[in-house]
């Protein structure tokens, strides 16, 4: 059974945190280091794309908790799995293995899980997020007409990266974390020139970021200038994720949802980063805000961002088992 | 039929549908149809450029075209240069762009610029199918709209026939062939010149508007847009004929279905006040309708040379009758004539009060049903009120003269009798409420700040009032307003109450004020409410059920509060003080000295950039983030108007120095002990021991999730017993000394706008300036954040380290720690500020408040608090369970 005919089935659910998950291990600047990486000159602590090859181990268990919290969709350990992300850590050579691996491991986690429970087949999606550099804002405050990064640049990073994904077996490609528009429309043009080349179609996943309590990105756009700029592609489903809390993000989804005729996902923080920069949303907690959208119809596809943690995707679950999911309207683009 | 919409987007969205108004695209970035524009680019001047930019979006164009088309430009460079300093213009960039250009290259270096959905302008199928389809291809993917050209390889449609073969041809291929949305396809079906004297052109018009008609209905989802100012080309120099040929153009290019198109809004006349004479001629040659059409128009362009549109101060009301002369300076707000006019109203009709209850009545009411469809906003309509004082004060000696002749007499709806309570010195928002309901033909009794119940009450009883309206904009007043109403049953009396500002609430009304009173008690949100309610409290007919009602609300307001306050849940004091964040002890910044420093009279020019305008807005009554109020299409220029008087009278009161500003800051030792902070000084002025050392604070209660802090500012000074030596701040500043003359001059003179106006920017210099003073504490006074660098606008929005809470708001709503605050900085002699009973400061543009420094430290609200922290809080200042009770009553979380 595709994606698309679950969907108007059920309510999916995408896995949690990556990066909260890993930090529990400690990880040290050994634990980045691979055999051929040994004796790379800049320190790779924190690029946790990187674990894909130097300990798969972990990104394999992590997969496997949310999998069996409940997650239909685990998403590849390949945030900032772009030459221009990687630059900062001099790996830009490293792109196309890293995309490649952590598809391959999410791929074999979900096909054991899917063997087990063939009645709730698991789903890979390729991680695309927003890169580093942003390309209609300028990082110089005395140069406003200046730009760190170019729509050219980003198509090339990004189709290397889609490319990569799609070679290592993801099932559909997931745009997140946008907080500058213009970056996500040079992902998804980079996305469909990859599907000209290969001569077939994924499903494609967008998801927005809010930033500040007035409804915009980053970059400033409302939410509903947001969607109307990224609707010229087919997509599986646009929706938001990080930044604020569940309840914070329903006003937000409800003009999605009104709106548009993709399917809607959201994949909230665990609340707001408290004093010490840590997120304390109960999964209860989460659980009940996220309830709220399911009555309201607003949902097709929901998990966790920053701070949530197996736990929270399984009491998501189970509430999203007991809700139908959105129904898509049947006008206008 | 299936719907499309062409949806675009800048920040914001920009929606047409067939409802949708014709979208008006402006045309001025355009360096091959402005001279200036292209002079600008070439010179390099692009703030210049990105000001024709701002310019279009503020007079209203909903899309702005931008072309670089010049042979000596580097067109793909100026694009992309252009459109990124746009992105960071969020003004100008929230309307959708459309990239204008004839050169493909050109095209696609905007594209890869623009974060919103942009519409390209153009593509035709001028050079074959090929390049069509693989620019259409690209533009989807790159996600724009698209202005087809009506143009294909045998060149530009010129007929009907041919503009409809080429624009359904190029659906086609766009909907079958590259799936394009259609609602994203928009033609260009070329306005060509009319009038020009050859035959060949007689169509041009009526076949433009025929095509428009036949895309309309036979392309579905598509639209037709095009350059207007094209029809007119052969009238050049003559803009009357011009104007009125576009906007006939426009008129009956929109009835057939177009849609969008470029226009300069400048070069238009309104379709209704184009001369019928001229009109008839225009429309001749636009529509063809007769053979000498072109010649009987140029002939008479001669007659109409010269005329166009200039803007001229209108003074033709002048020429009207008094009556209308009257109602139009009310309305209007101009008081340049209003004595003389009185005068005349008055030798014209029997007598003076004939002149309050003809003419000047009829237009206030005029200005009372405006304001109340909302068609007028508050700072209108108290410059119509001065404009009615002036009046009503130049008749008074010619009343009074008549009074003396045939006694008393009261024309007006009812007598109010208005006062701040007791304690408390805020008038801005009662005054307001006066003039309205002045303007309503209400008498005001106004008695002015801090007036105690029992003269309240005697003035009432004395002067036989309608209604008694109380304000109050510190927590204590709530208390005053339950006295009064005691009062006011007590004395039997009947007349309604009613209960206004800023911290009074529907809620508070109808639990603490409304039970002790059996007369209507009624709170109003702002003044454009008071007017309906006292109308209808002292209705004859309807006066009595009204209070019925009333009593009824009211009490099933009482009976919502108390369900809903049932499920609050409050941790113990001990629990919650068991979470509260620790400091950073390892870290303590020693301020740059100890005890006390007077600033006399501090630069008020240097202030007026730390203000911040949007509370100034909400004063009167105009909802909206500054600046952003100004491009609200309702109160947008109002809200200008008004700001520009702000500034004009901020201009006189820096220059003359009208007000002055002082401040006192203190730093002292300190360490927390529980939920108090002890401070000590060598240089505490009253007494330095015991209790007038130490502030009190209280501690957050109301149940939170696990692992969260219950928050008490003590929290943000460490605690003695780490041994550790800190430090905590205190602050008081007021701009308003030399206030009273000010305000008195302008009532004197009946000119209530000025007197709130005064007030409102006295407050607002007061904020700026604790934000100032709090800024120079943190890089140089106690100078922990010395290397900060923030814009006003983080000011506003607090991102910097440390705070400065207030006494009396939500960290530590305990007016009475106002007391210590004053002792410790002696502020009631070293900068003349003053605590009333209630603790409230005067002069009242003044904020008080205490600095912490900590990293940790932050704004939150103390919300409901629990008994058993209460009667402790209680016992840690010496006073008893009651006299907390009374002063923290809105922070209560029991009965």
């Amino acid at each position: 059974m595709n994606i698309t005919d679950i969907l108007k089935e059920r309510i999916l659910v995408l896995d949690g945190a990556m990066g909260t998950m890993i930090q529990r291990h400690k990880l040290e600047e050994e634990d980045f280091r691979t055999e051929a990486l040994k004796n790379h000159p800049y320190p790779l602590k924190g690029n946790n794309d990187l674990l894909s090859l130097s300990r798969p181990d972990i990104i394999k268990d992590i997969h496997a908790q949310y999998y069996a919290a409940g997650a239909d969709i685990a998403e590849t350990n390949t945030f900032s799995g772009t030459t221009i992300a990687q630059a900062d850590y001099h790996l830009e050579h490293l792109v196309y293995e890293l995309n490649f691996q952590s598809a391959k491991i999410a791929r074999e986690v979900a096909d054991e899980f899917t063997a087990r429970e063939p009645n709730k087949p698991r789903f890979v999606a390729g991680s695309m997020g927003p890169t580093n550099r942003t390309a209609s804002l300028s990082p110089d405050v005395n140069d406003p007409g200046y730009r760190a990064v170019t729509y050219d640049q980003l198509v090339t990073a990004y189709k290397e990266q889609a490319r990569a994904l799609i070679d290592g077996g993801v099932d559909l490609l997931l745009v997140e974390t946008i907080f500058d528009t213009l970056n996500a429309k040079a992902a998804l043009f980079a996305i469909e020139e990859v599907f000209d080349e290969i001569g077939k179609r994924y499903p494609v996943m967008v998801s927005g970021t809010i930033t500040d309590a007035s409804g915009r990105t980053l970059s400033g756009q409302t939410t509903e200038a947001f969607l109307i700029s990224v609707s010229h592609i087919p997509l599986l489903s646009v929706g938001l994720n990080c930044a604020l809390g569940a309840s914070a993000l329903r006003p937000y989804l409800q003009v999605l949802s009104h709106n548009s005729n993709f399917m809607i996902s959201a994949h909230p923080n665990a609340g707001l980063p408290n004093e010490m920069g840590a997120y304390d949303e109960s999964p209860e907690y989460m659980a009940q805000q996220i309830e709220e959208f399911m009555k309201e119809g607003l949902i097709n596809i929901i998990g966790g961002c920053c701070g949530t943690t197996p736990p929270h995707i399984k009491a998501i679950a189970e509430v999203a088992a007991k809700y139908k999911p959105r129904v898509v309207g049947a006008t206008g683009q | 039929m299936k719907e499309y919409t062409l949806k675009l987007s800048g920040l914001e969205p920009l929606i047409v549908t067939p409802e949708s108004n014709f979208i008006n695209v402006g045309e001025r970035t355009n360096v091959t149809g402005s001279a200036k524009f292209l002079k600008l680019i070439k010179d390099g001047d692009y703030d210049g450029a990105l000001s024709v930019a701002r310019d279009q979006v503020e007079g209203g164009a909903q899309i702005i075209d931008v072309n670089m088309d010049e042979g000596m430009l580097d067109g793909a460079e100026a694009m992309t240069k252009f459109l990124n300093l746009i992105a960071s213009e969020p003004d100008i960039s929230r309307v959708p762009v459309m990239i204008d250009s004839s050169k493909w290259h050109i095209i696609e270096a905007g594209l890869k610029v623009v974060q919103g959905k942009c519409v390209v302008n153009s593509i035709s199928l001028k050079a074959g199918e090929e390049e069509f389809i693989y620019q259409a291809k690209l533009i989807r993917r790159y996600g724009a709209a698209v202005i087809v050209m009506a143009f294909d390889e045998a060149g530009q449609a010129d007929s009907y026939e041919r503009r409809i073969e080429i624009c359904e041809r190029a659906y086609r291929i766009l909907v079958e062939k590259v799936k394009f949305y259609p609602g994203d396809i928009i033609f260009d079906p070329n306005i060509f010149p009319v009038g020009t004297g050859m035959e060949e052109h007689r169509k041009n018009a009526l076949d433009f508007f025929r095509a428009t008609k036949w895309i309309r209905t036979n392309l579905p989802g598509a639209h037709v847009s095009g350059g207007v100012s094209n029809v007119s080309f052969s009238f050049r120099g003559n803009n009357a004929v011009r104007e009125a040929m576009h906007s006939a153009f426009l008129y009956h290019a929109i009835n057939e279905g177009m849609d969008m198109g470029i226009v300069n809004p400048a070069m238009l006349e309104v379709y209704d006040d184009i001369p019928k004479e001229l009109l008839e001629r225009v429309e001749d040659v636009l529509l063809d309708r007769r053979d000498d059409a072109t010649e009987r128009l140029l002939e008479f362009a001669e007659t109409v040379k010269q005329k166009g549109k200039v803007e001229v101060v209108n003074e033709e009301w002048r020429n009207g009758t008094v009556e209308s002369r009257l109602s139009h300076a009310l309305v209007k707000g101009i008081v340049d004539f209003i004595d003389a006019d009185t005068e005349e109203a008055r030798q014209k009709l029997p007598k003076p009060l004939d002149v309050i209850e003809g003419p000047l009545m009829a237009g206030m009411n005029i200005v009372g049903d405006l304001f109340g469809a909302g068609k007028m906003f508050l700072p209108q309509v108290v410059k119509s009120a001065r404009v009615m004082k002036k009046a009503v004060a130049y008749l008074m000696p010619y009343m009074d003269e008549e009074k003396r002749k045939s006694g008393n007499m009261s024309t007006n709806q009812g007598r109010i009798l208005m006062a701040t309570v007791k304690g408390d010195v805020h008038d801005i928002g009662k005054n307001i409420v006066g003039v309205v309901m002045a303007c309503n033909n209400f008498e005001i009794i106004d008695m002015g700040v801090m007036v105690p119940t029992e003269k309240i009450l005697a003035k009432a009883i004395e002067e036989k009032v309608d209604v008694i309206g109380l304000s109050g904009l510190i927590t204590p007043s709530l208390d005053e307003m339950v006295g009064v109403a005691k009062e006011m049953e007590r004395l039997g009396m009947k007349i309604p109450l009613l209960i206004g500002g800023a911290t009074t609430s529907r809620v508070h009304t109808a639990v603490k004020i409304d039970p002790h009173y059996s007369g209507s008690v009624v709170h109003v949100i702002d003044a454009s409410k008071s007017v309906p309610v006292v109308q209808s409290l002292i209705s004859k007919e309807f006066g009595e059920a009204y209070h019925k009602k009333l009593k009824v609300d009211y009490a099933q307001y009482r009976e919502d509060y108390k369900n809903r306050k049932r499920d609050k849940n409050f941790v113990s004091i001990e629990k919650a003080r068991s979470t509260k964040v620790n400091v950073d002890v390892a870290n303590i910044v020693k301020p740059a000295f100890t005890g006390t420093k007077v600033f006399e009279d501090y630069p008020l020019e240097d202030l007026r950039k730390y203000i911040d305008w949007t509370p100034f807005f909400a004063t009167w009554e105009l909802a909206g983030r500054y600046p952003k109020i100004f491009d609200d299409a309702i109160i947008g220029s109002e809200a200008k108007k008004l700001f520009d008087d702000a500034n004009k009278m901020l201009d006189e009161v820096i220059s003359k120095k009208l007000l002055k500003a002082k401040a006192v800051i203190g730093f002292w030792e300190a360490n927390s002990v529980s939920d108090d902070v002890i401070v000590s000084s060598s240089e505490t002025n009253v007494s330095s021991s015991g209790v007038e050392n130490t502030f009190h604070f209280l501690r957050q209660q109301s149940e939170k999730a696990d692992g969260q802090h219950y928050n008490c500012l003590a929290d943000f000074v460490a605690p003695k017993e780490t041994g550790k030596t800190d430090y905590m701040g205190g602050f008081a500043v007021t701009a308003g000394i030399g206030i009273e003359p000010l305000v008195e001059a302008y009532e004197k003179d009946h000119d209530d706008y000025h007197s709130i106006m005064i007030k409102a920017i006295a407050d607002r210099l007061a904020e700026a300036f604790a934000e100032r003073m709090h800024e120079l504490v943190r890089k140089e006074y106690w100078g922990y954040a010395s290397s900060e660098n923030l814009s006003s606008e983080d000011l506003i929005k607090e991102e910097y380290q440390g705070i400065r809470p207030a006494p009396g708001y939500p960290a530590c709503p305990d007016h009475t720690e106002k007391r210590t605050l004053f002792n410790l900085l002696d502020a009631e002699n070293k900068i003349g500020l003053h605590l009333t009973e209630n603790f409230a400061m005067y002069p009242a543009a003044a904020v008080s408040g205490f600095y912490f420094a900590h990293p940790q430290s932050k704004y939150f609200g103390l919300g409901k608090i629990a008994k058993d922290q209460v009667e402790e809080y209680a016992k840690r200042k010496g006073e008893s369970v009651e006299w907390v009770e009374k002063w923290l009553a809105p922070n209560l979380g029991y009965e």
